[in-house]
């Protein structure tokens, strides 16, 4: 069986990322390690109770992997929010909300009635997307 | 099962990296924190204390194995008010202090599991005209 095990994100600084993960999201620090001949920092975090998929918070890469260009456009399509989206579930998307707006989080919607659910979004300190999913049953009249 | 007290519990595994306190647990469950902990105790079993010192704990342990941040580091992540009396209580649970914990596990640098492309694309070696090109064209 396949499954996934780890996505990944592209930030900009990997200290701005821990804080907003762990301290602002509420989530658990599952590896932070340097390997310092490689000038490189493996850092995972993920939701407590689900300790089998984790989020890698990547840094940007320079030379050799990326060329500057290249490095400094990903930095600014990251910034500009082309980096991506992790799809979060939730059992209440309103206590969810309040909780994490009273941590200081910052939403880019208050939460909204779909056909699928109650959904919002928000983004990381680099500008990666992060929905917030209460799944309930398909209902394609229910709208906000 | 009193939901009250429950939410107290949920407190604390969702915010035991803050300031956070008995005080806190009993306000989040209504009611005064000499009550508070008579229903906590009698419903799980340890007091609130207990259970906010090793929720703590037990987080600060996991940090210990897989990251390689300082002692003080992990102390405060896990919301301890000073390395001094996380060192302490860490002690008194574990029977050995962080440090040596830490040492008795194999480094996180050696357990961490980066995949292979990633070692591959991090841990090549940077070419060194490469490297003056780059400080030149972007200090």
């Amino acid at each position: 069986m396949i499954r996934i095990a780890n996505a990944q994100f592209w930030v900009h600084d990997q200290d701005d990322a821990l804080r907003f993960y762990t301290k602002m999201l509420g989530w658990e620090v599952r590896a932070d390690v340097t390997m310092d001949a490689w000038n490189f920092r493996w850092l995972s975090v993920g939701p407590g109770g689900q300790d089998d998929v984790g989020l890698i918070l990547m840094p940007i890469p320079g030379p050799p992997m990326l060329d500057p260009d290249s490095s400094a456009a990903l930095a600014e399509l990251v910034a500009k929010g082309a980096g991506g989206t992790l799809f979060l579930e939730t059992n209440d998307c309103q206590a969810s909300y309040d909780e994490l707006s009273a941590r200081g989080i910052q939403f880019n919607d208050p939460p909204a009635r779909q056909p699928y659910g109650i959904d919002t979004s928000f983004r990381d300190p680099s500008g990666n997307n992060i929905r917030l999913t209460q799944v309930l049953d398909f209902d394609p009249n229910r709208s906000s | 099962m009193a939901r009250h007290l429950l939410r107290a519990k949920d407190l604390v595994d969702s915010r035991y990296s803050e300031q956070l306190s008995v005080a806190n647990m009993a306000a989040v469950a209504g009611l005064s924190r000499a009550e508070f902990s008579r229903q906590f105790k009698a419903t799980f079993g340890e007091t609130p204390h207990q259970y906010l010192l090793t929720r703590r704990l037990e987080r600060a342990a996991s940090l210990l194995r897989v990251t390689d941040w300082t002692i003080t580091e992990v102390s405060l992540a896990v919301g301890a008010r000073s390395v001094g009396s996380f060192t302490t209580s860490f002690h008194r649970i574990f029977g050995q202090t962080p440090s040596s914990y830490r040492a008795a596990s194999p480094p996180a640098s050696r357990m961490v599991r980066i995949p292979r492309c990633v070692a591959q694309a991090y841990a090549r070696p940077q070419n060194r005209t490469f490297r003056e090109d780059r400080r030149l064209g972007d200090p």
